[in-house]
């Protein structure tokens, strides 16, 4: 072990790290806003809507991500759609994931008993109030694990965007392990990031689950 | 020009890395099963050294990258002396990595079981291997059998990633002759076809068993 070697390159190793961040967290917002939009087009009651809602699903879920990145990065400019390294990076990240949060909301939408909103139809309850008051704060601590879980196997699989050179951690750890010829420490070093991201993550997520469900341990 | 019809002339080198694609997660999945399942025992079983050292495995397994996997793997071996081929390397990785989820798949279904199961199995004089072999493994099989379809297919969409340490899989051969004929639009939609023909019939598969495990159940 060689730890001197970091003098020169934690510069990079940082500036990978927090591209890692920036490119997870743009896509992971990305993917629970279109994934909303997906979940509420699978609400239409339509059969050529769920139809074509039913092939997204099957496309971005049945494939590797690194073939849809590709499909982007290399068909992309083909179809006149020129976008940096990080932006398919990002637009390939936010498709693939929306299509695993959709079917997250949906399951979450569909474990209320349907009686629960009928009674609150009854009793005046507005469309709005229904989704804000009702339905969110219980499918909330349903959903949340799920949703920290399909983050984190996004955050790993961000590490495939080395392929397509968007320099983010696993670019700066490769690109160190070549210069210096010294395999040990950037890939021991790069395991442990993202080892240390994914705890941080899951911790986020059990803290937000248990904030989302408080209104359950105050019965 | 999209002509996809330049994908027919290479038809036989893709279906071979079709075929390498399937059979490297086939095997790999299947390793993963056996080790999955000591894995799972090791965890829940008495000895706190042990299990601790299952979940440090889990752990290091589950919250690091496939491809940060695979490179430590590809290039530590040869620094410990060892030198094999890089599909013996690729299969060790995915076996490894798809144990630890399996693992943690598996410990869920052995928890459920109740343990007057075993109790009354002791009493009825059948040994400990007879009990696991014959009461606990096929249970906990059929009821873990749609999370265990998931990993298959995870598995074999991650095994795209084995390309990046030079085995000839679909993914690989793709990337090869996109490169040679400029024709990435046509190569990669057609590798996506081609997974999701893999991915689709592992899951209709999985739902068939699943069927009859649950007719033979009802009758």
């Amino acid at each position: 072990m060689e730890l001197s070697i970091f003098i020169e390159y934690w510069p990079l190793l940082l500036s990978g790290l927090i591209f890692t961040l920036k490119v997870c967290s743009s896509s992971l917002i990305m993917g629970l806003l279109l994934g909303i939009f997906l979940y509420l087009f699978s609400t239409i009651k339509n059969r050529l809507t769920f139809m074509i809602y039913r092939a997204y699903l099957t496309i971005f879920r049945g494939t590797p991500l690194l073939v849809q990145v590709y499909l982007i990065f290399y068909g992309g400019p083909l179809l006149g759609i020129t976008l940096s390294a990080a932006e398919v990076g990002i637009l390939g990240m936010g498709l693939y994931v929306a299509a695993y949060f959709s079917e997250i909301y949906r399951s979450g939408f569909n474990s209320l008993p349907k009686g629960q909103i009928e009674a609150a139809q009854n009793l005046g309850f507005s469309k709005r109030q229904i989704l804000t008051h009702i339905q969110l704060p219980q499918i909330l601590g349903l959903i949340v694990p799920s949703l920290t879980n399909q983050s984190i196997i996004l955050i790993k699989e961000s590490a495939i965007l080395s392929i397509i050179s968007v320099p983010e951690i696993t670019y700066a750890a490769v690109k160190m392990a070549s210069e210096t010829y010294s395999v040990v420490e950037p890939y021991i070093f790069l395991a442990g990031a993202y080892w240390v991201i994914n705890f941080v993550v899951s911790r986020f997520g059990n803290w937000v689950e248990l904030k989302s469900t408080h209104y359950l341990a105050t019965n | 020009m999209f002509d996809i019809s330049i994908v027919f002339d290479y038809i036989g080198p893709l279906l071979e890395g079709l075929w390498t694609t399937a059979w490297i997660s086939g095997i790999s999945i299947f390793i993963g099963l056996i080790l999955g399942v000591a894995l799972a025992l090791t965890r829940n079983g008495k000895h706190p050294l042990w299990s601790r050292l299952v979940i440090v495995y889990v752990s290091f397994f589950r919250g690091t990258p496939l491809l940060v996997q695979l490179a430590i793997v590809f290039y530590f071996l040869p620094l410990a002396g060892i030198f094999v081929p890089s599909i013996v390397a690729a299969i060790l990785v995915l076996s490894m990595n798809t144990a630890a989820f399996q693992s943690e798949i598996l410990r869920g279904g052995f928890r459920t079981l109740p343990k007057g199961q075993e109790e009354a199995a002791w009493s009825y004089g059948i040994t400990q291997w007879q009990c696991f072999f014959h009461i606990k493994l096929p249970q906990v099989l059929r009821k873990t059998l749609p999370s265990l379809v998931n990993e298959t297919i995870d598995i074999i969409k991650n095994s795209a990633l084995i390309s990046t340490i030079a085995v000839t899989d679909l993914m690989r051969i793709v990337q090869s002759y996109s490169s040679t004929t400029y024709r990435p639009l046509e190569f990669f939609i057609t590798a996506g076809a081609l997974y999701l023909i893999l991915t689709c019939t592992v899951s209709y598969v999985g739902q068939r068993i699943e069927q009859k495990l649950i007719q033979h159940q009802g009758a």
